[in-house]
């Protein structure tokens, strides 16, 4: 019989280092935090072999669901703001400020609006419900996706507009979206996309 | 797990206390791990890629004949229709009475397949796409930087002589086909495109393919031998 030693050892290792590191990392995390906006549906978009980046600042994203809903995003609070009170005088509505709070809050603009001070007096669970069912109205009485686009580029002169669509999106809901644009004298835009590597043998 | 030393303790009567605490932080670590999974999995590191269309002003001024002309040889006009066919002719749009030869269909495929549109683009389009592989080739081998890369690549985009595409998206077709068309145009080295509403001739010619040519015989505009202007 062999002699087996049984060799204790006290494992006390010093986590500190451990814990300093960890909280460093958590630190950039947290201060370099962008938070993806909350989407009202998923989008799927499709894949393109372009690299150019999305721009940091200053992004109006349009995105059109796969029924062809159309929500608006701006990324700026003050901007949202100020579209908020164009938007009130062209329809002749008035906001509380707990209302207008609600709408800087809610990343979306999806309201028709006549519900929308309805919709913003609901809490936030309840909006996001309830905004999947709307989106902006396009049709040629009733433009109001037109109107919002205006104010928001009248409030902000150097917004980017990005258009995020489902790739299944039916053709015709898009090339509303881009006429409507191009009434607005708006003809440069970005088509967000999923990076797929340039195929071989090109 | 690190030594804290509560300092020295009350002194009461009758009551030595005097104990080291001895903190396990493990459990701190863990916690610092999750927070840490749950910021990077919330905020967004990897920004989406986006691609940039200029559409032309819309202005009615412009008419049909004052738009640029472009030779024959150097324009082919692609239709995209449902479920991810493209029907395309070459050059000018073919009189009804050839249409059913003149127009043909491509598939989104790579370009192994002879019948894809990147098969058809690389061979119209060979000369300049060799000449930005070799640039893309000296640009990873670190010989260019990406700025001269970029600028040359325009150069050859901007090519007078280079092929020139029209994409007439119908309404039938998705969002997706429009932008593996675009996407076409940049893996294929094609400077000039543009996206245009079909005509009703260029209807005309997907539903006669549709049809196999049920509507040449039928449908049979100014005797056939007019050219599709319309």
């Amino acid at each position: 019989m062999s002699k087996i030693k049984a060799k204790k050892h006290s494992t006390f290792i010093d986590m500190t280092a451990m814990s300093d590191v960890t909280v460093l990392l958590l630190t950039f995390f947290m201060l370099t935090a962008n938070f993806i906006p909350k989407e009202p549906v998923q989008v799927i978009t499709p894949d393109s072999v372009s690299e150019i980046k999305i721009p940091d600042g200053n992004v109006m994203t349009v995105l059109i669901s796969k029924d062809g809903r159309v929500f608006l995003n701006l990324d700026r609070p003050a901007d949202k703001l100020k579209t908020l009170e164009s938007i009130g005088k062209q329809y002749g509505l008035s906001f509380t400020d707990a209302q207008k709070a609600s709408f800087v809050t809610q990343p979306n603009i999806g309201m028709p609006v006549g519900l929308l001070s309805k919709f913003l007096d609901m809490r936030m669970e309840e909006q996001d419900k309830v905004i999947k069912d709307y989106g902006l109205p396009m049709d040629s009485t009733n433009n109001q996706f037109k109107n919002w686009v205006m104010h928001a580029t009248a409030a902000n002169k150097d917004l980017t507009i990005c258009i995020k669509a489902d790739g299944e999106t039916a053709y015709p809901k898009v090339k509303d979206v881009m006429n409507i644009l191009q009434d607005l004298k708006l003809n440069r835009y970005s088509l967000i996309t999923k990076l797929k590597p340039m195929p071989a043998g090109v | 797990m690190a030594e804290v030393n509560t300092g020295g303790g009350e002194q009461k009567k009758g009551k030595p206390k005097k104990m080291s605490l001895r903190v396990d932080f493990t459990p701190m670590v863990d916690m610092n791990m999750l927070l840490i999974t749950f910021f990077m999995f919330a905020t967004s590191l990897a920004k989406p890629q986006t691609m940039d269309i200029t559409m032309p002003v819309k202005d009615e001024k412009v008419k049909e004949e004052e738009r640029s002309k472009v030779a024959d040889d150097k324009a082919i006009t692609l239709i995209l229709g449902e479920k991810n066919t493209i029907y395309y002719y070459l050059g000018k749009p073919p009189k009804y009475s050839e249409a059913l030869n003149s127009v043909k269909v491509a598939t989104y495929g790579s370009a192994e397949d002879k019948n894809s549109l990147r098969y058809l683009l690389l061979s119209r389009n060979r000369v300049n796409v060799e000449k930005i592989a070799k640039l893309r080739d000296l640009k990873n081998r670190k010989k260019l930087t990406q700025v001269m890369y970029d600028e040359e690549v325009k150069k050859i985009k901007n090519d007078k002589n280079g092929q020139v595409v029209i994409i007439k998206p119908l309404d039938e077709s998705v969002y997706k086909n429009m932008v593996d068309a675009l996407d076409e145009m940049q893996i294929c080295a094609i400077g000039t495109y543009a996206i245009v509403e079909p005509t009703d001739a260029d209807k005309w010619f997907v539903k006669n393919i549709q049809t196999k040519g049920a509507f040449s015989k039928d449908y049979d505009l100014t005797g056939g031998d007019a050219p599709a202007t319309k």
